[in-house]
């Protein structure tokens, strides 16, 4: 194969950037990894990523990539070695859809209702809670979200878990818990404890001071 | 065989079970397709745009939102929203993720999205883009008034621009072919009446290139079949900023 040359454009405290990580280190694919200060982005990011000015940023033989979940469909057509999304076009959708409500609405509502001002915050909460009913459901029905088969859902459900936890611990709340949501966090903890996941994760503590910074200066 | 059973033979035995195993065939091949839609819907549009590229035969059923039907709260019950494509009894929610997986099933004919995987990573950033920006932003010019709107005049018209800017001097987004970044955007075209009257702009003004753009798309029998027309979606609009109280 000819020389490929892969860079992805991050940030260590991104969650989407830690799933488009995976996604390579799955696939096997060499790459090189820049560390971006979203303070002072690099004009190389602002050139890859005119639009958004955000990472991850996938750049593929000189052709950039934005939008993890666009990023991780590109990798999976691309390096063709274990499949990262079902080959089933029904269970394929069910994937997409659950990544999206994964990285969308269990992340962004858990965090929209840590940082929120007082009187919000109940709204909030509200709808960080009906997000994680949403997911204990689905489990509770089925047994997995998406495909049956391991892939793109539970890598985004590992990563975005393990973040919801910290910013909970932050914050000092606790929305989503073991006792109101056990198939959740069962189902959490029976996900493959691959190696290449785990790996990926910052350590708690240097993540936890990361958001206490972000939540700590509203 | 004997030239007298032959025909007895025929008519006794062969023929039904040619009948039945051809009837069969026809069953287990025929596709059962049900679009729960709302009409004035840009995202359920895009789903009927795909079915008629597609040439797709479908049920279509009209949802009335104040009053959502079981079929609907079972199919997606987790956003009860529509659209929501039902394939042989199994419910695909999300405009996008229908169109992507009405062209992965039906993927002999008029194909939707590139084969490229680059061109596809492209396609799919721009529709997530327009899932973003259009349709929040359209929201705003006409729910607002005063100061208000004009930011949400001119936030919107940004995002058109953008648009207009990556299609470039291209028939379509994708290139030569119509394809899934057309799907997406176009819908809003049934908006824009709605959108011109209430903030008092003119986006052809604003966007010419986007509006010969439209024009090409409407040629299409999949689109123009597919859109309401403008005027019914601004009395619609007219009907819901009485409701919100929106003068």
């Amino acid at each position: 194969m000819a020389h490929e040359e892969v860079k992805l454009f991050g940030m260590w405290s991104s969650p989407f950037v830690r799933i488009v990580e995976v996604a390579l280190k799955i696939k096997g694919v060499q790459y090189e990894y820049i560390e971006e200060d979203l303070q002072n982005k690099s004009s190389q990011l602002l050139k890859y990523n005119p639009i958004h000015k955000k990472v991850p940023v996938l750049l593929h033989n000189g052709k950039p990539i934005a939008e993890s979940l666009v990023i991780v469909e590109y990798i999976d057509e691309t390096w063709k070695d274990n499949p990262i999304l079902p080959q089933d076009s029904f269970e394929r959708a069910q994937a997409r859809f659950w990544a999206k409500f994964i990285v969308v609405k269990w992340l962004l509502s858990l965090w929209k209702a840590c940082r929120c001002v007082e009187n919000e915050r109940e709204k909030a909460m509200e709808e960080a809670s009906e997000n994680l009913k949403i997911l204990e459901n689905e489990l509770k029905d089925k047994g997995f979200l998406g495909g049956e088969t391991i892939g793109l859902v539970e890598i985004a459900a590992k990563i975005i878990a393990y973040w919801v936890g910290v910013i909970q611990e932050v914050a000092g709340v606790e929305i989503m818990s073991r006792q109101k949501f056990p198939v959740l966090f069962k189902w959490i903890d029976e996900l493959f404890s691959c190696n290449v996941v785990n790996e990926s994760l910052p350590p708690k503590d240097k993540l936890a001071a990361r958001f206490r910074s972000l939540l700590g200066s509203r | 065989m004997d030239n007298s059973l032959t025909p007895l033979v025929l008519k006794r035995l062969l023929v039904p079970t040619l009948l039945h195993l051809g009837f069969r065939k026809t069953l287990t091949m025929a596709d059962e397709v049900v679009l729960l839609d709302f009409w004035p819907s840009p995202f359920g549009m895009r789903v009927r745009i795909a079915l008629a590229e597609k040439g797709i035969k479908y049920e279509y059923k009209e949802e009335d939102l104040r009053n959502k039907s079981p079929l609907l709260l079972k199919m997606n019950p987790v956003h009860k929203q529509i659209p929501v494509l039902i394939h042989n009894g199994k419910p695909v929610n999300e405009s996008l993720i229908a169109v992507q997986y009405i062209d992965e099933v039906w993927k002999d004919k008029s194909p939707i999205l590139p084969s490229d995987p680059y061109q596809r990573a492209l396609a799919r950033f721009w529709a997530d883009y327009i899932d973003k920006k259009i349709y929040v932003s359209g929201k705003k010019v006409w729910q607002t008034k005063g100061e208000e709107q004009e930011e949400a005049k001119k936030e919107f018209i940004g995002h058109l621009k953008m648009l207009e800017g990556e299609l470039g001097d291209k028939a379509f987004f994708g290139g030569e072919c119509f394809g899934f970044v057309d799907v997406a955007l176009v819908p809003f075209y049934s908006w824009f009446y709605a959108y011109e009257t209430c903030g008092s702009f003119s986006i052809e003004a604003e966007c010419p290139k986007l509006m010969a753009w439209v024009k090409r798309c409407m040629q299409r029998d999949s689109v123009a079949k597919s859109l309401p027309d403008q005027h019914k979606v601004y009395d619609f609009v007219l009907q819901l900023k009485k409701k919100f109280g929106i003068e």
